[in-house]
């Protein structure tokens, strides 16, 4: 608890350095929101298993790392090293962040339709004031989050983007954060802002990557705002270091008839916690969250979701599917909410989990807190392990018996993979979790 | 082809097969009958190579090499395939790419070019053809909400493209409607040749009027009790097991 309470004590100190450059920046009209925020951080101070959120994670290795704002070193890094992430097949806009900066010369912005914005945040914080005014931090919760009271204190740069009504994207805007070797341990407040105009579409792509094995945290927060009648699709990749850690908090704010889409990919990160917080506000909203978390060694993945039906007439689906090996640790927190206007709400929660070894462990909570009275609401959990008889089978049929754990392990993956529509962004990870699989091929053979 | 000798094999410490003896030579059809829990089934997977059967006596030799030694995907590259009684289902495993990496795990380890996309849907077709199937099921998962025939079928249809050398099948003519059973019954006779060998499981004489046995073998109580041709099959089901059993019985008392 002193180291926690010491850690806390070193964030409000470096507050007050980053404070002084922040006003200098020309971001004065922050202030007030930054002061509220690391305030309400002082108060709050990390969460503990005692608070029902996070009874299942335990922050302490975050609480207790004296972790230091990320230096630039945007210089250090030459293009070829990002060649692997790409999506090959698409022309898509790539945005690059070097341990939370906005790397113009890594980057490679495709020609966008007229009026549609993408920036750092950094930029649109002086020059898109107006727009981000409205909106910037006033959907996540800082009040009562203390990591989105840190991140909304130190916030920086991220990614900005804004599509104007009546505008398609057919491309996605690939967002890029990469984390580079450092002496000590870095953190860095990766904030983006997403805002879809009525009727508009498009699809944007988070991922999160370790250049090295140094101790990292990526404190994330996004907030997205998908306008009436809009589509928008977002992807969250998480393949951080086994010393990483990331707290990440997707904040999406539905207006009337949208619809939106989160996929969650999560194979990195010592202690990785995603926060998923859509809040239906419109009528006749649509949203899927479609997540896989694979974990393996000591890694602990903590999935929260909480979608919120504030309006009539909304569906929402929510599929999680799990796989654990090693001594990892899984969590899934799947809360659904229906307040008293919400009627004809339709909710549905799947969370389905493999358990590869004796020591993995999984703890699935769902919760429903239904405040109307003409809802749809259902959930359901399963664990269990990789099905012998199956293995058998195909193993009969003279598949040898490593390939047919790989098969079903992929088979079990490919549910969320089905309902990724991009098809190069599906290949991308089809091919990540295939390199998970041989790595633990690997590994096996090393016992 | 096929030679046990004196196969004991427990489950759950309990002994189901108390000394089988059976030889099975290229080109012959050999049927094994009994009643439930006679072991007829525990024989068929023992065979495949499941690992929760316990094998305490008695050796098996398939081609002069000791079958019991072999991995089951082994057994299954040197030939040997066995139709499940009750077919797995496998959510997510498309049932052409299951069968295609099948074939291709089977022609790697004979040294063969493994078959791409062009070269196999021929294939796939040619024989779905040949046992009159149509193809919607194929593009589903392996399994997954197929009807019972469904299943048995496609079991037959996999046998027929992966072309063993010894086909056991495990009571797949149980619980078929009579056009499913023809297309059983199909599979069987198209598979027939002189390099080959199969042995039909079975509970029922049904089978036998569309697939002749060389040989039929009647398993009771984890032996085999009576072995004979096709004609022992028809006195089986005029005197029901229990018949010949309490014939066979006073056969062998009379005989000492």
């Amino acid at each position: 608890m002193i180291a926690g309470a010491q850690a806390q004590d070193s964030y409000l100190e470096s507050f007050a350095q980053f404070e002084n450059g922040a006003a200098r920046n020309g971001q004065g009209w922050l202030s007030p929101i930054r002061r509220a925020a690391i305030t309400r951080f002082s108060e709050l101070g990390f969460p503990t298993t005692h608070d029902e959120d996070w009874r299942f994670t335990n922050v302490a290795p975050i609480a207790q790392t004296p972790f230091r704002l990320a230096q630039d070193s945007r210089t250090e890094l030459a293009p070829p090293e990002l060649e692997q992430f790409r999506f090959s097949g698409l022309a898509c806009s790539r945005f690059v962040f070097v341990n939370g900066r906005y790397a113009p010369r890594l980057s490679s912005p495709q020609p966008l339709p007229d009026d549609v914005k993408v920036n750092s945040l950094a930029h649109a914080l002086t020059a898109e004031r107006d727009s981000l005014e409205q909106h910037l931090a006033r959907y996540a919760d800082y009040q009562h989050d203390a990591f989105s009271a840190l991140n909304t204190a130190f916030m920086e740069d991220g990614a900005f983007v804004g599509i104007p009504p009546g505008t398609v994207l057919q491309e996605p805007i690939y967002v890029l954060y990469v984390s580079t070797a450092s002496a000590v341990p870095t953190v860095v407040h990766a904030r983006n802002l997403i805002l879809v105009g009525e009727d508009s579409q498009a699809t944007v792509v988070e991922e999160y990557v370790s250049l090295s094995a140094s101790v990292h945290f990526s404190n994330v927060v996004t907030e997205l705002v998908a306008n009436e009648n809009s589509v928008l699709t977002h992807y969250l990749i998480e393949r951080e270091s086994m010393q990483a850690f990331n707290v990440s908090t997707l904040r999406i704010q539905q207006g009337r008839s949208s619809n939106v889409t989160s996929h969650s990919v999560l194979l990195g990160g010592a202690l990785v916690r995603n926060n998923v917080h859509p809040v239906l506000a419109g009528e006749g909203c649509d949203c899927l969250i479609n997540g896989l978390f694979m974990a393996t060694g000591q890694q602990h993945m903590d999935n929260y979701m909480k979608v919120e039906h504030a309006s009539r007439h909304c569906n929402s689906r929510q599929f999680y599917n799990g796989i654990l090996d090693g001594k990892s640790r899984g969590v899934l927190h799947g809360r659904i909410i229906v307040h008293k206007d919400a009627q004809k709400t339709d909710a549905k929660q799947t969370n389905k989990n493999l358990l590869l070894s004796d020591e993995a462990q999984i703890d699935t909570k769902p919760q429903l807190e239904i405040y109307a009275d003409d809802v749809k609401c259902t959930h359901g959990a399963t664990i269990g392990q990789i099905d012998e008889d199956a293995i058998f089978y195909l193993r009969s049929r003279g598949i040898a018996e490593a390939s047919a754990r790989d098969l079903l392990l992929s088979a079990f993956a490919s549910e969320n993979f089905q309902r990724m529509k991009a098809e190069p962004i599906r290949s991308y990870l089809e091919a990540l979790v295939k390199q998970w699989l041989s790595r633990g091929k690997l590994l096996e053979k090393a016992r | 082809m096929l030679e046990i000798k004196n196969l004991h094999v427990k489950v759950d410490k309990q002994e189901i097969l108390k000394g089988v003896d059976l030889k099975v030579n290229a080109g012959e059809v050999h049927s094994i009958m009994g009643p439930n829990g006679s072991g007829k089934s525990t024989l068929a997977q023992v065979l495949a190579g499941r690992e929760t059967y316990e094998v305490t006596a008695g050796e098996v030799i398939y081609e002069g090499k000791n079958l019991l030694e072999m991995a089951p995907e082994e057994r299954a590259c040197e030939g040997v395939f066995m139709a499940f009684q009750y077919p797995v289902e496998i959510p997510g495993v498309n049932n052409i790419y299951f069968l295609k990496a099948a074939l291709n795990a089977i022609r790697r380890h004979h040294g063969l070019d493994e078959l791409d996309a062009m070269d196999f849907l021929p294939l796939v077709k040619e024989k779905m053809k040949l046992l009159g199937i149509d193809d919607q099921l194929q593009n589903r998962a392996v399994n997954e909400g197929f009807s019972g025939g469904e299943k048995k079928r496609n079991e037959i249809f996999q046998m027929a493209v992966l072309e063993p050398r010894l086909a056991i099948l495990d009571e797949t003519d149980s619980g078929l409607d009579i056009d499913a059973l023809k297309i059983v019954a199909n599979g069987v006779n198209a598979l027939r040749s002189p390099q080959r060998a199969l042995i039909l499981v079975t509970h029922y004489q049904r089978l036998l009027n569309y697939v002749v046995p060389d040989h039929v073998h009647v398993l009771v109580d984890g032996r085999i009790l009576r072995s004979g041709g096709k004609e022992l099959a028809l006195e089986l089901e005029e005197k029901g097991y229990t018949g010949l059993e309490a014939e066979t019985q006073a056969t062998t008392s009379a005989r000492t």
